[in-house]
């Protein structure tokens, strides 16, 4: 796996990511997710739906096609809150990697989109449709992971062997998004969340009226 | 090289080296200037805070950012008391961690001050408070110019020799709440010295926002900072 890749799935990157628990605060505030178990369900269900998506998207970027990927990852994100969430980290790892991966690409990239998703910047600045999709994929699971340790105290030798175990899973989604790298924008895959949607709506919603940690 | 100024060691023997008196890339012109505020929980931070908007609010052009981990409610504290208008305010919301957030990660603070130097074009200074924290919190220099810690006398007269880079190396060390001294057994004499030896020539503040609820010393200490980094820009 190219360093790039690596350094963007650390969770010591400063891209913005630890501020944001991929719905999994608001899962907690509702006591849907209470322990490993109902952990582990939440993160499968986001991988094979925000997970899947993004791993797509992040995919398909590194061929380029930017302002009309951002588009189609929109029309495929029906909750503003997420696509704000989503938006905001892309804009994080903007920041970082003007400093660190300055190039023509890069800058071509936030010519057509100043605020570009997530999963477009990453497939940009990753190169490879299959590692591309596995760094996305596997952010999908690690951002509401940490958020589970931090907020429910759990196990933190537990909560990674979770994660672990999640590898073949990992794999299956970004193999999948691995052969949509030269689909067109229009025709990609729209695997979508409900339930994850309307938890990030809520999650906005109560910021402005009760305690929440987390930005998404 | 004169004698009368050092350069730093370069470890990097594949470096090609470059002229250490070439500052052409640094530009602060065209920002506010950030100061932190930073210390422990119950401290006095949002009270700092409100008391250097009042002092300041007239003469200079500020903004606030607040961490505080119950999201609003120091920004709300802010509004209430009438010191700022609500848009001059942002809540950064820091994922239980607030020292990752000024320090590892400060990607949310930077979103947050560069929306308020966006949103008010003749921004002169950000205040950045930092939720409570421990002694071993410090703000990164990425995202502030000046750093401000405060630890108050309720805490223990023995916080200031315990240290820390809060401590040892804000750029000022407010000591709060001195008017709580006899009734919490806490030896103000000890503070300040204990302080001073942990610092060495960075300067310490003792204050009560009883006795002087508009901090002039602490303004005053960033009416300086806003000079000096007025000048190098």
């Amino acid at each position: 796996m190219n360093l790039a890749a690596l350094m963007i799935a650390d969770s010591r990157f400063p891209g913005g990511g630890h501020v944001h628990s991929g719905g999994l605060e608001e899962a907690v505030a509702r006591k849907l997710v209470t322990d490993e178990p109902s952990l582990r369900s939440f993160l499968v269900g986001r991988l094979r739906t925000a997970g899947a998506l993004s791993a797509v998207f992040a995919s398909a970027a590194t061929r380029g096609r930017y302002a009309e990927l951002d588009a189609e990852f929109d029309a495929r994100t029906p909750s503003p809150a997420q696509r704000n969430a989503s938006r905001v980290q892309g804009r994080g790892i903007a920041r970082a990697a003007k400093r660190a991966w300055p190039s023509p690409v890069l800058t071509e990239l936030l010519r057509v989109t100043p605020r570009p998703h997530h999963p477009v910047i990453v497939g940009a600045l990753v190169g490879d449709p299959f590692e591309a999709a596995q760094t996305v994929a596997y952010h999908a699971v690690t951002g509401p992971a940490t958020g589970a340790i931090r907020l429910l105290g759990l196990d933190p030798f537990g909560v990674n062997a979770i994660l672990a175990h999640l590898s073949s899973e990992i794999d299956a989604v970004a193999a999948m998004a691995a052969d949509h790298a030269d689909t067109l924008p229009e025709d990609l895959p729209s695997p979508s969340a409900p339930g994850l949607d309307l938890l990030a709506e809520a999650h906005d919603r109560h910021h402005s009226e009760e305690v929440r940690l987390f930005v998404s | 090289m004169s004698a009368d100024h050092v350069h730093p060691v370069n470890f990097d023997p594949t470096d090609p080296g470059h002229d250490p008196h070439d500052h052409g890339e640094h530009d602060h012109s065209h920002r506010a200037v950030r100061i932190g505020i930073g210390g422990p929980v119950g401290s006095g931070k949002t009270a700092l805070t409100a008391a250097l908007c009042r002092a300041l609010g007239q003469s200079v052009d500020l903004a606030v950012v607040t961490n505080d981990i119950y999201t609003t409610e120091d920004a709300d504290f802010l509004r209430a008391t009438g010191v700022l208008d609500v848009d001059r305010i942002e809540a950064v919301q820091t994922g239980a961690c607030p020292h990752t957030a000024i320090r590892d990660d400060i990607t949310a603070n930077l979103d947050a001050v560069e929306l308020l130097e966006h949103r008010f074009h003749g921004l002169e200074l950000v205040i950045i408070e930092s939720g409570g924290d421990n002694l071993t919190a410090v703000f990164s220099r990425g995202l502030v110019d000046r750093q401000i810690f405060v630890v108050d006398v309720a805490g223990g007269d023995k916080v200031p020799r315990k240290g820390g880079p809060g401590v040892t190396t804000a750029d000022l060390l407010v000591i709060n709440k001195t008017d709580l001294a006899p009734m919490v057994g806490a030896d103000l004499g000890i503070m300040t010295a204990d302080a001073h030896r942990m610092r060495g020539e960075l300067p310490v503040i003792s204050q009560s926002l009883v006795d002087t609820p508009d901090a002039p010393a602490v303004a005053d200490w960033v009416r300086a900072q806003l000079r000096t980094l007025a000048a190098v820009s």
